[in-house]
């Protein structure tokens, strides 16, 4: 069996992060809009500790854990607008964000 | 060893990931997703990152998702959420450059061998306590800065949701409730 190196990780993080970018893409919802940036966050997040693992850095993790906190933080301001949002026009939807037009 | 779980794992997170991204049913897309978030956690792990691991499944499967839970029961999402599929072409393209891009990002710094550790793990203690001397010395004023951030993301939260929660829809007749909701379409009418 291979070893597992640091490329598999790379491209495992490659991978998830493209998942992301379709679900970004395709999401209409902005609930699931959030979700698709959350599997983008986790997928970068994967590649901090990787490559921190394989140069014996602890830099890595300690990006991972700031992305974390963003994270989180990143969730808790966006619903709390989107609740807004949603009791002013009834609908989450991206399509009906239009009111900035010129 | 490490090779199987790592491909098990990688497999079983790919498969829960791409199923959040392409269900149409919210329940279905944000299960999938705190189970693809604790495969992820087992990376971390295979990575030495015990730390990291362990936040990760407290702060997103434990945190972050039960605020998408809550969400989702706020906006009714439960029927079918209809998504745009139809510059299907575009996505792809898109998506297809987008993965070369970061692989090619990715790879670039590796083709330089004289990468050195800025801030080399400390020998001879467990990861948790490696992490707690780096983040306490070298990263102080960065985690003094996300302490601050993520105050001020609680406090703009409450703010935004906590609006109209002087009234207690729980205590409030039948009557009450339709007369409130009548004074908001009056008002909605009039902006």
């Amino acid at each position: 069996m291979m070893e597992i190196g640091l490329t598999h990780y790379l491209v495992l993080a490659t991978i998830l992060f493209a998942i992301g970018l379709v679900g970004v893409m395709r999401r209409k919802n902005l609930l699931m809009l959030f979700m698709a940036s959350e599997i983008l966050l986790n997928a970068v997040n994967v590649a901090f500790a990787a490559i921190g693992h394989y140069y014996g850095d602890l830099t890595g993790q300690m990006f991972a854990f700031f992305v974390i906190a963003i994270a989180a933080s990143e969730v808790a301001v966006g619903l709390g607008l989107l609740i807004v949002w949603y009791k002013r026009t009834g609908t989450i939807d991206l399509d009906t964000m239009t009111s900035m037009r010129g | 060893m490490e090779a199987i779980a790592f491909y098990l794992f990688a497999f079983l997170t790919i498969v829960m990931f791409t199923y959040t991204v392409m269900s149409n049913q919210a329940l279905y897309a944000l299960s999938s997703m705190a189970a693809g978030m604790i495969m992820i956690s087992a990376f971390f792990f295979m990575l030495n990152a015990d730390f990291l691991g362990v936040v990760q499944i407290i702060v997103y499967t434990g945190a972050v998702m039960a605020l998408y839970a809550f969400g989702m029961m706020f906006f009714d999402t439960t029927r079918e959420v209809k998504e745009n599929n139809s510059p299907k072409i575009v996505v792809l393209t898109l998506s297809a450059l987008a993965a070369v891009l970061v692989v090619a990002i990715v790879s670039m710094p590796l083709m330089a061998e004289h990468i050195t550790a800025a801030f080399p793990e400390p020998a001879g203690v467990v990861n948790p306590k490696a992490v707690g001397i780096v983040l306490f010395t070298k990263y102080l004023v960065p985690f003094e800065v996300a302490a601050v951030m993520l105050l001020v993301a609680m406090i703009a939260g409450i703010v935004l949701a906590g609006k109209k929660m002087d009234r207690s829809l729980t205590q409030m007749k039948d009557e009450e409730i339709a007369m409130m909701k009548q004074q908001d379409a009056e008002r909605k009418v009039t902006l």
